[in-house]
């Protein structure tokens, strides 16, 4: 105790060098923490929406594109492909489940998915309150979509034409919420889940609206006149107006679906029945496990300039307690001999250098913790209402143990070279100079 | 009456050039003691022999019948802080320290066990009152050095030792400082060795050691 309030007090006689080693070893430490958090919380989440899913179905194109729509419901869908040859793949013995995807449409930031309730199965989803839906226009939402929109059980809302907010409204024939999802920590929260046939049938009227332009059909609530929406709504026949976030062809014929999601019934399948599909010239194959280690490859190396950056502050961090120390020392030499006259050891000299090195880390570090922690949930609950990602700072990772022990050896690492100097100080030579 | 400090046939010097030569030193405790001399005469080098700062080149040392000598590393250290206080001519306090964390830490250091009574009783008899949580910075030039005679008083070592105590100081200061000295060790039944060439000091004390400037 002595040792280290004799280290406290040191560092109080500079205060402004101490508070900047303090401030740089705080900035580095929460960077990493902050990657940290969320790189592990992130890679969580992809492979936790992931699971259940062997391979997506879907038209040719980027298969990362088509992983993120289908799977991640974060990007545009690269086109629709028939049921029908979708469907010859779902019958294939090697198939356990096959799961029709049909996307196109959103209830303000939430996606509207036509399927089947065997989509429930994959998320482990259940329902807290109402039923699956069973008929056309029916809808289940998820919790967190349930929450945003507050919609509750035999709500009715009118859904928007592309997977942006903003498109126009299909509210001549509004949905009713019949069930509503329990939380399950993945994509499926944010989603409104549907029968293909809601799809279909949504999308059939448009193209009867359309045919009869200005007819009986009006898109009233989208705030432009009837005679534009309908020109929007025939983005499928008029190549040079697309709708809203949809490929072009998004037109709903009642043989097509975007996608499918598809589980092997043994891993053997992933051998040959991906090479099998993308032979087909209308079709592609595309595994999310190896589209997530590629974005997530992507995403590392963003991640890890961003980290070599941090540790970049953390070795200043460290330069910076070592010069501010190792500066201090020539001024020091007559207070540590002093301390010998008074009974110091060499031993209690080194320690008490080394102390002000590690208080300096361990205040730097702790607040670094604090502030990277303090900042992932802030940014989490920022995310979680603007992109429905769900990151938590209150989370104690067991890489961070590691680190935090490191971070704080930092400071004793930085001050070993004053502790040996400190160590060596001869004090009859000192006092003799003084 | 116990001896505190015996040195005989003592020597020590700097590359083979000689600067301390005694033959015999003895104090007891209550005892005086001024070691005088002109600047070179190896004053300073020999406070610091009797306080194991050195290693004598021949001789001995011993100071509460302890042979310095067998004492190495750390349990040097420790006996000194233990059984020597040591006021510097220039005080020497921790800056970073207050007057009362600087006492303390004598304390601490000497391994006894913190008696209040004992640091209210200094700050009395110092005239320190009031001055426990102020900084050597904020002292003056006398403040400081009765501070510094606390500090080497607080644990009751059986020996002081004090460089130059007086040298930058007009005579009634000196004066006073000479007294408050002899008056503490005294009343801590203390040796008191004073190394100085400030003639003043003549006289003062009990009994004298004057060393020469060796050829």
């Amino acid at each position: 105790m002595t040792w280290l309030r004799l280290a406290f007090a040191n560092l109080c006689l500079s205060p402004l060098s101490s508070a900047v080693n303090v401030l740089l070893m705080t900035l580095g430490t929460a960077s990493i923490v902050l990657l940290l958090l969320a790189g592990s919380q992130l890679t969580e989440r992809m492979a936790r929406d992931a699971r259940g899913i062997d391979l997506v179905l879907g038209a040719k194109g980027s298969p990362i594109q088509l992983v993120l729509s289908a799977v991640y419901h974060a990007d545009t869908p690269t086109g629709n492909i028939p049921l029908q040859a979708a469907q010859r793949w779902a019958a294939d013995p090697r198939i356990a489940r096959a799961v029709p995807l049909s996307l196109g449409d959103s209830y303000g930031e939430f996606r509207i998915v036509g399927t089947t309730t065997d989509i429930l199965e994959i998320y482990d989803a259940t329902l807290i309150e109402g039923r699956p839906w069973k008929k056309s226009m029916e809808a289940v939402v998820g919790a967190a979509t349930a929450e945003a929109q507050s919609l509750g059980l035999g709500a009715r809302f009118a859904s928007s034409h592309g997977l942006a907010d903003g498109g126009p409204v299909h509210d001549y024939r509004p949905y009713e919420v019949v069930g509503v999802l329990a939380p399950t920590g993945t994509v499926i929260d944010r989603l409104v889940l549907t029968s293909l046939d809601s799809v279909w049938d949504l999308h059939d009227v448009d193209h009867v609206g359309q045919s009869r332009h200005g007819g009986l059909i009006t898109l009233s609530n989208s705030g432009r006149p009837a005679v534009q929406d309908a020109q929007t709504t025939s983005a499928n026949t008029s190549p040079s107006t697309p709708s809203v976030g949809l490929p072009e062809e998004h037109a709903r014929d009642r043989n097509d679906i975007t996608a499918m999601l598809l589980s092997y019934r043994s891993p053997i399948a992933a051998i040959s029945l991906p090479r099998l599909i993308n032979a087909d010239p209308a079709l592609q194959a595309a595994a999310p496990a190896i589209e997530v280690s590629r974005v997530l490859q992507l995403l590392g190396i963003g991640l890890d300039g961003l980290e070599a950056f941090a540790w970049v502050l953390i070795v200043t961090a460290g330069l910076s307690v070592f010069a501010a120390l190792y500066g201090s020392l020539h001024a020091r030499q007559r207070d540590l001999a002093t301390l010998r006259c008074l009974g110091a050891t060499r031993g209690e000299l080194m320690l008490s250098m080394l102390l002000e090195g590690l208080l300096l880390s361990v205040v730097g570090v702790t607040l670094g913790f604090l502030l990277g922690h303090v900042t992932m949930e802030l940014l989490g609950g920022w995310l979680q209402s603007a992109r429905g990602i769900e990151l938590t700072g209150w989370r104690w990772l067991p890489a961070e143990t590691g680190l935090l022990l490191g971070l704080f050896a930092v400071g004793a690492v930085a001050a070993a070279i004053p502790a040996v100097q400190a160590y060596r100080n001869d004090p009859a030579r000192t006092l003799a100079q003084s | 009456m116990t001896t505190a400090i015996n040195v005989s046939d003592l020597s020590f010097g700097y590359g083979g050039r000689p600067v301390v030569n005694i033959e015999r030193c003895t104090l007891t405790r209550g005892q005086s003691l001024a070691v005088i001399g002109p600047s070179g005469c190896g004053k300073t080098t020999f406070l610091h022999l009797l306080a194991g700062l050195l290693s004598p080149d021949a001789g001995r040392v011993q100071l509460m019948g302890q042979d310095l000598s067998e004492l190495t590393g750390s349990a040097l250290d420790r006996f000194r802080g233990r059984h020597i206080g040591l006021v510097f001519q220039q005080f020497h306090l921790i800056r970073a320290l207050s007057v009362h964390a600087n006492l303390e830490l004598a304390a601490k250091l000497a391994r006894c066990t913190l008696d209040h009574e004992r640091f209210a009783e200094l700050y009395r008899m110092l005239g320190l009152d009031g001055l426990q949580q102020h900084k050597p910075a904020m002292l003056s030039q006398g403040q400081a050095q009765r501070v510094a005679i606390a500090r080497a008083l607080v644990h009751r070592p059986p020996i002081i030792m004090a460089d130059e105590p007086t040298s930058a100081l007009d005579d009634s200061n000196a004066e006073r400082v000479m007294h408050l000295l002899k008056d503490t060790a005294a009343a801590a039944d203390a040796a008191l060795l004073i190394v100085t060439h400030d003639q003043r000091v003549r006289g003062a004390l009990d009994a004298e050691l004057e060393l020469e400037v060796l050829a």
